[in-house]
Parts: structure tokens; sequence; C-alpha cells
């Protein structure tokens, strides 16, 4: 009796799986179980939320929203659909979830990845599954560099185009001396570096540089060191990110440096770090952004549509996450398929302007996507009209010399 | 000369903060013996409700340093009545892990409610400006946080030792059982004297809101130091906790900037500190060893 049920039972096994795999080779559809997913893994509940986090999700629905409206009825599917999940800023865990949405839940193309360690990771992933990855929110040029590969491409920044951008342009001006503070992690000793070579490249010099407890809620130290150090330094560059740069920027006005004549100048921010710290603590500051939402009327009008979605303005990362998603279906449509190496094959080396993407192009020598950057710089509160109209952009970097030459390490 | 004056005077505003935390947590270990790991995520709301006062009600700076204590102290009340007492019989263990997961559901319900972002809070316009003191000068504020806490500390000092009440809180921190035979109600002030902690942790966390980032995590960082500044000046030991609150405050500020070439050294001094005096006196600076049961 059990061994007629065990034959019964691994006969309709042999059948399901015989049935099931009938269609997908037998249909015309040239897509993995009919149908697109893409996957947003980024920091939904810890420090990088507001920066990305699920408004980057709404942001990649609004480009799933476009995409079908432009194709219509010749769409190569309908059924795009998009996958979740969060990463906490843990390399382990960013991992796992790679893992589990390439093979469990059919993600074509995996998006975001904030966190430098986690973002390397998922390339590894990517690599070893041969499913396509585009960074957006992770920064180092490791990505680009020694960790490269065939199916990661970089998207919207890294460490050398915010130092090239901020450092070097910031040099040129006048303010030659700089004091630099930056976090001690990867992240901060990577933007360290880079900042250094940039600054001394331009003709500065770098008067002074301090490694900081990561994290820190007391700087008062190296503000009071600041304006003491011989020659005095015309700017204080800090690598700070998130909650640090806000305590950092905190007691930079709390100990006046501006008004001793020691400029402020920031490595990485976000729309959504102004917005928390008020324009008026920042005035003045300058620094690289990536894409600006108030920039021209293209993108005030994709600022506007977002507005009404989330509520509040778009960062660049909520951009490039809107672009990456639009700019892999179209690559997909084009291709006829969703297998990654095609894909791949319709990416590299193509030129492309949309909303986030400005004389922009996907290199075929290390994926990185090149485009125009923006030195950028907070406006005194009183030029400060419009709600999250917080900028000026005092110059474009033309996509051509914003980023580094493709590197030697990477061999895709 | 003058730099020196400068960041001692910087060592000793961080150490304020240190001191005020390390306060509350010594006196709630000298009557409850509870190890108050909650201590952290009391200071968050400190800053988070003084931050919400102004936002939703339109409360100065200066009423929330007076509101949110009293607020505080009765939250914590609540949570001694509630929680903390029904473990006071049970292995000290428990409460610690019950103060563990108190922090993680107060920081959760911040963040759940707020989201993580820093919350902008500028220096109250009194106080918005530099202070010359001839040699240097420093942040208005800052002297004012430092003038503060030592007010606060001194006056704490004040009521333990002058007062019928802190007489009390004394005798039955150092000989429970003695002050009961005595017939001293003991248990009546278990539960002031919790919330007398919690409020200090309160009190830190207002003045924290003008110089800090206000967000979620931020006492989650900073418990750990002044657990480690507690342990330096023995557990349960007021002037203990409030002495080596200021050292530390100082040891940082110094190291920081005279040992700039290592800044490994400032970073980690406080906790290499603390593993010296423990080797040396396993009780703390200025504790006492208790007898073995």
């Amino acid at each position: 009796m059990n061994r007629r049920v065990g034959a019964v039972v691994v006969g309709a096994l042999l059948l399901a799986g015989c049935g099931g795999g009938g269609p997908q080779s037998s249909g015309d559809s040239k897509l993995s179980g009919d149908r697109i997913v893409l996957g947003v893994l980024n920091d939904q509940s810890g420090v990088y939320l507001a920066l990305s986090g699920t408004n980057s999700v709404k942001a990649v629905q609004m480009a799933i929203a476009d995409f079908k409206a432009k194709h219509g009825g010749d769409a190569i599917t309908d059924d795009i659909t998009v996958e979740t999940a969060d990463h906490q800023n843990k390399p382990d865990v960013a991992n796992t979830k790679a893992a589990e949405m390439y093979d469990r839940l059919g993600v074509d193309a995996i998006l975001d990845v904030p966190t430098s360690s986690a973002a390397l990771k998922v390339a590894d992933v990517a690599k070893e599954k041969k499913k396509l990855y585009f960074n957006i929110s992770g920064a180092t040029t490791d990505l680009t560099g020694k960790s490269c590969n065939r199916y990661t491409f970089h998207y919207a920044y890294d460490t050398y185009m915010l130092a090239n951008g901020t450092g070097k342009t910031v040099t040129e001006q006048g303010a030659k001396n700089w004091y630099i503070v930056y976090p001690n992690y990867a992240f901060g000793q990577d933007m360290e570096k880079s900042f250094s070579t940039a600054v001394t490249g331009a003709g500065g010099t770098i008067v002074g540089k301090d490694a900081t407890p990561f994290p820190n809620d007391n700087f008062s130290t190296f503000l009071l060191k600041a304006p003491t150090l011989n020659p005095k330094p015309d700017v204080l560059g800090t690598m700070q990110a998130g909650g640090d740069l806000v305590n950092l920027v905190k007691q930079y006005n709390e100990f006046k440096l501006r008004e001793k004549g020691v400029g402020l100048s920031v490595g990485l921010m976000f729309l959504t770090d102004i917005h928390s710290l008020t324009p008026a603590a920042l005035a003045g500051t300058t620094y690289t952004d990536a894409w600006y939402w108030n920039f021209d009327a293209e993108n005030r009008a994709f600022a506007d549509r977002f507005l009404k979605e989330t509520g509040s303005r778009p960062t660049f990362a909520h951009a490039a996450n809107y672009s990456a998603a639009l700019q892999y279906l179209e690559a997909v449509q084009a291709a006829g398929t969703d297998d990654a190496d095609a894909v791949v094959k319709q990416l590299e080396g193509k030129s492309i302007n949309d909303v986030f993407l400005r004389n922009g192009k996907i290199r075929a020598e290390d994926h990185r996507v090149i485009h125009d950057a923006y030195l950028a710089q907070v406006k005194p509160a009183a030029e400060v009209t419009e709600d999250w109209d917080y900028v000026k952009i005092l110059k474009t970097i033309p996509a051509d010399s914003a980023f580094r030459t493709p590197s030697a390490d990477c061999k895709l | 000369m003058s730099s020196f004056l400068q960041h001692t005077f910087d060592g000793l505003v961080s150490g304020a903060f240190l001191a005020l935390l390390a306060l509350g947590l010594a006196v709630i270990f000298g009557m409850l013996r509870v190890v108050n790991f909650a201590h952290g995520a009391f200071y968050m709301l400190g800053a988070v409700g003084t931050y919400l006062l102004l936002t939703e009600f339109g409360v100065p700076f200066w009423w929330a340093l007076l509101i949110v204590p009293v607020v505080l102290g009765a939250l914590g009340m609540g949570v001694e009545r509630a929680f903390v007492h029904r473990l006071a019989r049970l292995d000290p263990l428990y409460n610690f892990l019950l103060t563990f997961g108190l922090t993680l559901v107060l920081q959760d319900l911040v963040k759940l409610r707020y989201g993580t972002q820093s919350s902008p809070y500028a220096t109250p316009s009194a106080l918005d400006a530099t202070v010359d003191f001839g040699l240097f000068d420093f942040p208005a504020y800052r002297v004012f946080v430092l003038a503060f806490a030592v007010v606060a500390c001194v006056a704490v000092w004040w009521l333990l030792g002058h007062t019928r009440v802190g007489m009390v809180v004394r005798a039955a921190t150092e000989h429970p059982e003695l002050s009961r035979a005595l017939g001293i109600d003991v248990g009546r002030w278990v539960t002031p004297v919790f919330g007398f902690g919690i409020a200090l942790a309160g009190v830190a966390g207002v003045l924290a809101a003008p110089m800090r980032a206000v967000n979620p995590l931020m006492g989650a960082d900073l418990v750990i130091v002044v657990f480690a500044v507690v342990v330096i000046g023995g557990l349960g030991s007021i002037f203990g906790s409030v002495a080596a609150g200021f050292g530390i405050g100082l040891v940082q500020a110094w190291g920081e900037s005279y040992l700039d070439r290592w800044p490994i050294v400032a970073q980690t001094s406080v906790f290499v500190i603390m593993a010296v005096v423990l080797l040396w006196r396993p009780a703390g600076l200025f504790g006492r060893e208790e007898a073995p049961a």
C-alpha cells in the first residue's frame, strides 16, 4: 500500500515537472517566468532610510508606469513587479537577501544597495548568479575597480566623483588650505584619500587631517583645533555622513567657525540631510550633487510627480533608481529578452539622456555610468523661498571629467 | 596655553553629560541594585521630547528644561511600578534584560513615528553667542551646559547629604536590612528614586538637543561609555560617578587633541581605563567592596 502511494506521488511529481517545464520552453515569450521582476534592496529602517529607502521603491514603480505608458500594447510584457527587502546596511544580510531575490523571487535586476560593504557583497552575488545589478547609492569605486564584474553597473556617483567635484573645484576657486576630518571606517578612509589627492592635485595643501570615532556625537576637539592650525585652513572638509554629519554641522555653527574664516565643505550630502539640518545651518556649504530636483523644467516635472507620490522632493538616489529601472526595462524591450547577457550587450556603450542621466553613457570598459555632475552650494536662509529648494548649482561638471578613467584593476 | 584651557573646558562640557547620566545610573543602582540599561533611551526621549514640545506645542527650550524631566520622572516611576518592581527579588540579570528590551522598544517606537532622520533644534537665541574668557573664547551654550550640570550635581549631593530624604536613601543604599530593622520604610522611596534617576537622564537629553543630532539612536552608543564611567567611578558611588564623568570627559578631550596621530588611542581610552581600574580596584575608584553575602 505504502509503496503504491509512494509510486503515485513520484509519478505525480514527474508529471508536474514535465508539465511545469512545458509551457516555458514552448511559449513564444523570451522572459523568464513570463514576467519581469525588479528588486529594490536597501535600508528601509535605519540611517539611510530617508535618502533612498522606501521612496526609491516608489520611484521604481513610477518608472514601470512610464515604461508601460510609453510602449502600451507593444511592451514586452504587462507583468512587471517590484520586490523589496531591507538589508539593514549589513553585508551579510545583503548577501542573503540578494541571493533570495535572484533565486526564489525571480528578480531579474537588483537596484540601489547603499553602504559600500553591502554593495560589494551584492556585486559578488550578481556575478555568481549571472543576474543584473545596478548599484545606485553605494559610494565605493571598487565596484568599477577590483570588484567589477560583467553584471554589475555603478549608476549614480562614487567617491572619486565627490572628491573631484568638491575638492578640486573648491581649491581652484581659492580655498587652498584644507583641514579634513573623516570617520574612521572604510568609507571615510576612502573619501579622505580621494579628497587629499584631488586637493593637492589642484594645487591645494592639506594642513591637517583627523580620523574621528564612528559613530560620534562630539566633534568639539576638532572644531577647536581647526582655527589654530598653521597655516589656518580656508575650509573644513568633512567626510561624515548621516547622523554624524548632523552633529558636526550643528557644532561647527556653535563654534562659529564660519565667522572665524573657516568655510565648510561636505564630502557626501543628500537633499534630505539639508532638510533635516535646515538650510540655515548649512548656508554657504559647497558639495557635489549627482542630480538636483530644481535644476531645470524636466527635473522639476519629475519632482512634482514624486512629491505627489511621496510627500517629499526626490534626492539624487531616488531619481537614479527611477532612471536605472527605466533604462533596464528599455534594454529588455530592445533585446526582446530578459536574458542577462543579452541585456548587458544592449546596455554596454549606450549613450543615454533621461531625467537623471545628462550626457549619460554606460562605459563598456568598467560599467561605470558617467553623466554630468553638479557643484552645489546651500543657499542662505533668506534666499530659500520654497520648501526643499535649498541649493543653487554653481557649476556643471561635464560627464567625461566628472568620473575617473576606467581603472586597470577592472577586468570584466 | 589658551588652546590647552580651551580643550580642558571642552572636556569638562562633554564630561558634564557623562556626569549627569552616570549620576542617575548610580542613584538607581544604589537604591534598587538595578543596572538600568534603558538610561540611554530615556536620554534620547529627553532630547526627542524637547524637539516635540517645540514643534508640536511651541514650547521653548527653557520650559522644556522644566517639563521634560518632570514628565520623564513620572514615566520612570510608572516603569518602576509596572515592570522593574516585579523583578526586584530575582537575579539582577533579569532587570538588566528587561531594561535592555525596554531600550529596543523605546528606540523603535520613536523610529516608527518619527523615522531615523535627525531632527533640527536650534540653540536658544539668548545663548547663541560666544563668551570671551580673555585667553580663549567658547560657545555660550556650552558654558551654560557646564554650569547647569555642576549646579545639578551639587544640588543632588546636598539633597543626599543634608535632607531627611537623602539620609533615608543613603541608609537604604548602604544597609537596606538594617534600615528596615530600624523601622525605616525603604520601599516607599524606591519608586521616587528610580523616577529621579530617569529625570536626570531627561535633563541631559534636553541639554543635548541644541548641540547634538536628535534621533532615536543618539543614546545607544553614549550609554556604553556611561556604563564604563560608572564602573570606573564605582557602582553606586554618587561622588565616584560624577568625578569619573568629568574625568573621562577630560581624558577624551586631551587624548583627541594631543594624541591626534593615534586616533585609536583616544577612542579606546575610556575602556582601557576601565579595564585597568577593574584590575587594580575591582569596586571602582570610589566604590567600596561589598562583603561577600
